[in-house]
């Protein structure tokens, strides 16, 4: 589908959080870290919805508290403490984390607070054990340049990563999280709905992320970045995706969710052409269990093995709509079944248009229509579960199927890899949040703006000149480096390693693009790790030819050292007395060609040494020594 | 301008500023600063915080902090609008549940944010509580009630006779069972202090208190309650008792006999342990109160309380350390103290520098007894020869008592008799379980997390 976006009226916000490489984390002393065992500590807890300020409880929330949601926490002893198990109160800000935000801010020429105040904001999925997450703005109006477009930046701020979500259990009324990522700082930018198409959201997005690297604290990797993305197109509505992690996605990201919504908005159209309206979704949801007592369809014959029942519900008008395609990939039906299993905690629904499939018969469908009074005009929409689970998943997808009369609801979605993204949560209202009392308000004087301002990195244009000078590099490698995530990283190991910056700069950017092409998880591999690999080559341990492998070895072995691989790839380089006694074996058993060959016999004897030495012989080296052996 | 809308918290330079453009808390003011323009809600400004800055809420409902210059202009754009607070209604009382009341002493354990300034209030009306802890209303008719407003590192001898006849009075209009919710800090010796004066009780006491206040979801407060209240209306017991959580998980409420619970942690919100004893009681999520112990005094509406509130106010703790100086001791007892609990170390020892002060005590009248600061174990002054010396001397060992215990005793025992040896005899006599001739292996464990 070609769209003309600015006709269109598209309007997209980013908000871009990144985790910062701090030393610990931002309200505690425990390091920034995940981990992957089993837990030492598994802790239950309920979270309780609070008062609103007119002292009322969000009916909803409350009705899904009584539901009896729990939480197990999980954690470990290195990765967090009582801090991030609401057992101890915050630490002080850390000022690592506010200096950090700063030097970002003022780059992206912003005026940061004078005094910065720590508020709760209330999220009581269990992601934040408190039941609120602490965020604190740090500075205000800013702008920065995209391709001679000023894109104004409207705030940064800092705030606490929440917990891992693991999983659910027990019909979803326990739900698993991990602190470990709890209070791990994330700096969060966010634009003004300024960016009219998909490809200048992913431009603004680099940009920002390049300025986020470039102040040298941020993580690296999957699930250290995740942009979030509000995005709207006249009669509409302003939809927020959240965690997009990957850049290179934003604008696929966009395209499709400029698609769902242009295919909804046709799909009210069709239907209100066809007369129907939302008043004639009828929540009537009807016990449809003893058609299929003898079914052969595995899903349902294990739910009613367990003694749960099977709910149907008609959508009046709806047949072959809910097979229709949103998203590639992705169907009415689809959005129906994410409705479902948020509020019902189902595993998904089936529906007629669907059918016949999964082992459900015609004869069965035939008979569930009869029992709905469905015409063939209609859908059905049927689902296998506890009661409970059943009728709330059945009203959920009554409601969604009401909203597509009215058009696009409003509301919060969540990235999948593939750029599509699946009903989240309903859009919060206006945020409540409250001061964090616990932690006193951190002033920001101007020496402390001053002091972090002589810090900041040189810019892009200056940064690729003194590349080119200091390094010698080509403009076209000095670019590359500056784009690159290893922009710091670079001239790091050029002065430890004595390595020549040539060599550094291609295997940061070509070598390492081709490894991510072969599927080597680049992301495994430190900062450490990559200078060691340069200090041994440095030192010649290694050879440079061996670089690559090396570092493919360490994303496969994770923990491991150069050290270990040069061991294990047996890369260790032959000692000058090795070396010569090959060169001397290859000499005796090929005398004859030798002899032979002539003139020929230097290149004789160089490629049988070097294709047992390869990787662990200089190749200057071993040429001065077949000269010599062959006395030429 | 009102009293309530005085520019709270703010003073000197900001609150001269404030009031000469005529901002109150809540208005919408605007700031206009080095061509920067900040418009918000004012807030209320935390009493530490300097006289150098205004906080404002913005449109996002973040707060920020800005630096008064003098090149600046602040503007009232519009009156803030007061959010009135309605509380739920109240649910129907069902008559056939038992009657319990809730009586308030501060601290956090029922309070509400106000959402506009942050500041947070004590909520304890009772459509307050049930519009906190909806659940209570399927547990017991509540009655509430509140008696104080302090934190309860203010509370003192004067307000546990207050207490105690307040329970009293509650008691004999027949109620079910009561709840006191209190600050945790001294929380145990109320409990302590409520377990001598209140005798032959008919029904349930119950302390309880919240280590997270109320106002967040993770409070630890709405369980707590639920947990006292079901002990309060249904429990088989009929003691003083503390109820809190047991682990750092939501799973289990331990009910703790007021003489032998201690807090033991700053901040955890298992931090009230038994020393040298266990729970009597523990109440699971939804489940009935169940006994640990056939060790305790039974229900019973038919008996009759014995109301004994008076403590004295002349009695002090004095802590042992290496290097102490006992005319520490000659202080007390020159300022008519009457008694003094010793903390001493191990099996019960101080050094023989301090003997000649505590003769002169005890020759002055003063009764000293003699806890162990190692708080769990008991005292056994017959294995070494200070010991043997100090027991010569008449200081009276506090046996399984740890110190703040024996503290609360010392000063109720004053307060029942002026007489020496019945004082003594008191003492020495178990009133309320504050004395176990055993002490078993377990009764030391901190029990972690777990689900």
């Amino acid at each position: 589908m070609t769209v003309d976006y600015v006709k269109l009226g598209l309007k997209v916000g980013l908000e871009i959080h990144q985790q910062l490489a701090t030393a610990s984390k931002l309200f505690c002393g425990c390091p920034p870290q995940l981990f992957k065992d089993d837990p030492e500590v598994v802790f239950l807890r309920r979270l309780r919805p609070t008062q609103s300020e007119l002292g009322q409880i969000d009916p909803s929330a409350y009705f899904e508290f009584q539901k009896g949601v729990k939480i197990l926490y999980e954690a470990n002893r290195e990765t967090a403490c009582l801090v991030e198990m609401d057992e101890e109160p915050p630490h002080p800000l850390n000022r690592e984390a506010v200096e950090t935000v700063l030097m970002a801010s003022l780059m992206m020429n912003m005026q940061p607070v004078d005094e910065v105040h720590v508020m709760r904001k209330t999220v009581i999925d269990g992601s934040n054990t408190t039941g609120f997450q602490r965020t604190c703005i740090v500075a205000l109006d800013g702008w920065i340049k995209v391709d001679e477009k000023i894109i104004p930046i409207q705030a940064t701020s800092l705030e606490e990563d929440a917990a891992r979500k693991i999983g659910t259990e027990a019909d979803g009324k326990i739900i698993r999280y991990r602190i470990d990522r709890l209070g791990i700082p994330l700096i969060e930018v966010a634009t003004a709905p300024v960016i009219y198409s998909p490809a200048e959201a992913q431009k603004v997005a680099l940009a920002i992320g390049r300025i986020l690297r470039d102040t040298g604290k941020v993580m690296r990797g999957l699930g250290t970045i995740r942009q979030d993305l509000n995005v709207s197109i006249p009669n509409g509505a302003l939809v927020e995706i959240k965690g997009v992690q990957e850049l290179e996605l934003i604008a696929t990201v966009v395209e499709y969710e400029v698609q769902r919504q242009l295919n909804l908005l046709a799909m009210r159209d069709e239907l209100t052409s066809k007369g129907i309206k939302p008043t004639d979704i009828k929540e009537d949801i009807v016990d449809v269990t003893a058609v299929f007592k003898n079914t052969k369809c595995k899903v349902i014959k294990k739910a009613l093995d367990g003694k749960n029942v099977v709910k149907a519900v008609k959508l009046a008008g709806f047949a072959g709509f809910l097979g229709r395609e949103l998203m590639p990939n992705f169907r009415v039906g689809t959005e129906l079944s994410d409705r479902a299993k948020f509020w019902g905690r189902v595993g998904g629904i089936f529906h007629t248009d669907e059918m016949p499939n999964y082992g459900v018969t015609n004869e069965e469908i035939e008979e569930l229509r009869k029992t709905v009074a469905a015409e063939a005009e209609d859908a059905v929409v049927f689902v296998a579960d506890t009661a409970e689970n059943v009728m709330d998943a059945l009203k959920a997808v009554v409601e969604r199927a009401r909203e597509i009369l009215t058009g696009v609801p409003a509301e919060t979605r969540m990235a999948k890899e593939d750029g599509t993204t699946r009903y989240m949560r309903p859009r919060p209202g206006a945020a409540r949040m409250y001061p964090e009392t616990d932690i006193p308000p951190m002033l920001i004087t101007r020496e402390l703006v001053e002091q972090v301002r002589t810090k900041l990195p040189e810019s892009a244009e200056k940064r690729l000149n003194r590349l080119m000078k200091e390094y010698g590099l080509n403009a076209k490698l000095a670019g590359q480096i500056i784009e690159s995530e290893y922009n710091l990283l670079f001239e790091n190991i050029v002065k430890e390693s004595r390595v020549s910056a040539t060599i550094v700069a291609v295997f940061l950017t070509e070598s390492l693009k081709a490894l991510k092409r072969e599927g080597i998880a680049v992301e495994n591999v430190t900062d450490e790790q990559i200078k060691a690999i340069f200090q041994s080559v440095g030192t010649g341990e290694l050879a440079k030819e061996a670089v690559s492998d090396v570092f493919a070895w360490l994303s496969k072995n994770k923990g491991k050292t150069v050290r270990d691989c040069i061991e294990a790839l047996g890369l260790r380089m032959l000692s000058k007395e090795k070396l010569a006694a090959i060169v001397e074996r290859v000499i005796t058993e090929n005398k004859d060609s030798i002899e032979k060959g002539g003139k020929n016999a230097f290149g004789l004897v160089m490629g049988l040494v070097m294709k047992e030495a390869r990787g662990k012989a200089n190749p200057n080296d071993v040429s001065m020594l077949v000269k010599q052996k062959l006395s030429f | 301008m009102n009293q309530n809308e005085a520019p709270l918290g703010y003073r000197g330079q900001a609150l001269n500023v404030l009031t000469q453009a005529g901002c109150e808390v809540g208005d919408i003011i605007r700031i206009t600063k080095e061509e920067k323009t900040y418009e918000g809600i004012l807030i209320p400004r935390a009493e530490a915080g300097d006289d150098k800055h205004v906080v404002v809420k913005m449109k996002s409902g973040y707060n920020i902090g800005i630096r008064l210059e003098p090149n600046m202009k602040i503007e009232k754009v519009g009156k803030g609008i007061k959010p009135t607070f309605a509380s739920p209604p109240l649910p129907p009382q069902r008559e056939e549940l038992p009657k319990v009341v809730i009586m308030s002493t501060g601290g956090t354990i029922a309070s509400r944010v106000d959402y506009r300034t942050g500041a947070v209030r004590s909520a304890i009306s009772a459509s307050d509580l049930y519009g906190v802890v909806p659940e209570l209303a399927d547990l017991a008719r509540i009655d509430t009630q509140i008696l104080l407003s302090i934190y309860s590192e203010n509370i003192t001898q004067k307000h546990w006779t207050q207490i105690a006849q307040t329970v009293a009075e509650h008691i004999k209009q027949g109620v079910n069972g009561v709840v006191i919710a209190h600050g945790t800090d001294t929380m145990a010796y109320t409990a302590a202090a409520l377990s001598f004066a209140l005798q032959n009780l008919p029904v349930p006491v119950i302390v309880v208190g919240a280590q997270r206040s109320s106002d967040r979801p993770s409070s630890d407060a709405a369980t707590n309650l639920i947990g006292a209240v079901k002990a309060a209306a249904y429990a088989p017991f009929a003691e003083v008792a503390v109820a809190m959580h047991e682990t750092i998980a939501d799973t289990t409420i331990a009910f703790n006999r007021g003489t032998k619970v201690r807090k033991c942690h700053t901040s955890r919100r298992d931090t009230f342990k038994p020393v040298n004893g266990l729970p009597i009681a523990r109440t699971a999520n939804g489940s009935d109160v169940t006994m640990l112990t056939s060790d305790y005094r039974k229900r019973d509406p038919s008996a009759q309380l014995t109301l004994k509130p008076n403590f004295s106010e002349k009695v002090a703790l004095v802590k042992f350390y290496p290097g102490f100086d006992p005319s520490v001791i000659d202080w007390y007892a020159e300022r008519e103290i009457k008694g003094i609990l010793l903390e001493g170390t191990g099996l019960g020892h101080v050094s023989a520098r301090c003997f000649g002060a505590i003769e002169k005590a005890i020759d002055h009248g003063v009764i000293v007894a003699l806890a162990s600061q190692c708080i769990w174990g008991r005292v056994n002054m017959n294995v070494y020869d200070t010991g043997r010396d100090l027991l010569a001397l008449g200081v009276i060992p506090c046996d399984d008592m740890f110190p703040e215990t024996a503290l609360v005793k010392l000063m109720w025992v004053l307060g029942q008799t002026r007489d020496l040896e019945e004082a003594k005899k008191l003492f020495k006599t178990n009133i309320a379980g504050e004395f176990s001739p055993r002490t078993l292996p377990q009764e030391r464990q901190i029990k972690e997390g777990g689900t």
